[in-house]
């Protein structure tokens, strides 16, 4: 299953529900407002690097670059659009 | 799978999401239905919305049954987050906890969160 979140981690449990209703090494992309989980620095980054333990995180290029974030926590891993269909093939879906 | 983690008024998601339950049903397709995080406040008992205007529909949830929707699981932890029980619900969902949740979501077909 992969897990979608579109919103921001400081507004939102999108992320937190995502972590916590999904069986270990299921991956979770982020992707519009959902990005602010992936940048460096943050008051989540903590959070985020203990979901990674359980979790490959990948972040949607395009929204970052919308929303100026380039420096993001090393192991989340950037995928273009192209990237995200790859990932929607692989897998079923839950849009949190 | 549908999935309700919004509360009942805010949004209009819970109301959607009883929606798609109840057309599903009536198409006899097998679903099962998950209370998680505050869509638990959707099938809370006691409310009474006539000071707001907005209708309640959390008695309509009392329909699955006629619909034969047998499988609906709420998260414990969630209910006890809010300090509510399956007493103070309108329905009784089996209670399961977040990893038989996460078994469930590899196992289902589809899956829509509302």
């Amino acid at each position: 299953m992969l897990h979608l979140v579109n919103t921001s981690p400081f507004e939102s449990s999108d992320l937190e529900s995502a972590a916590k209703y999904s069986a270990k090494d299921s991956p979770i992309l982020l992707f519009e407002d959902g990005i602010y989980a992936a940048q460096a620095g943050t008051a989540m980054e903590g959070r985020v690097k203990e979901i990674m333990g359980d979790h490959p995180i990948y972040a949607l290029k395009a929204d970052l670059e919308a929303r100026g974030i380039s420096n993001i926590i090393d192991g989340i891993t950037e995928v273009d659009y192209t990237g995200f269909v790859e990932l929607v093939e692989q897998h079923k879906t839950a849009s949190w | 799978m549908i999935v309700f983690r919004t509360a009942p008024y805010g949004t209009i998601y819970a109301f959607e999401g009883l929606e798609n339950v109840l057309i599903m049903g009536a198409y006899d397709q097998d679903i099962s239905v998950l209370f998680i995080d505050d869509g638990i406040y959707a099938i809370k008992d006691g409310m009474n919305t006539e000071g707001t205007g907005i209708k309640n529909f959390s008695p309509t949830f009392r329909a699955l049954e006629a619909y034969d929707i047998e499988k609906v699981y709420v998260d414990k932890e969630s209910l006890e987050a809010r300090g509510l029980s399956v007493d103070d619900l309108v329905i009784e969902p089996e209670i399961i906890d977040a990893s038989q949740v996460a078994q469930m979501m590899e196992d289902q077909k589809n899956f829509f969160i509302f």
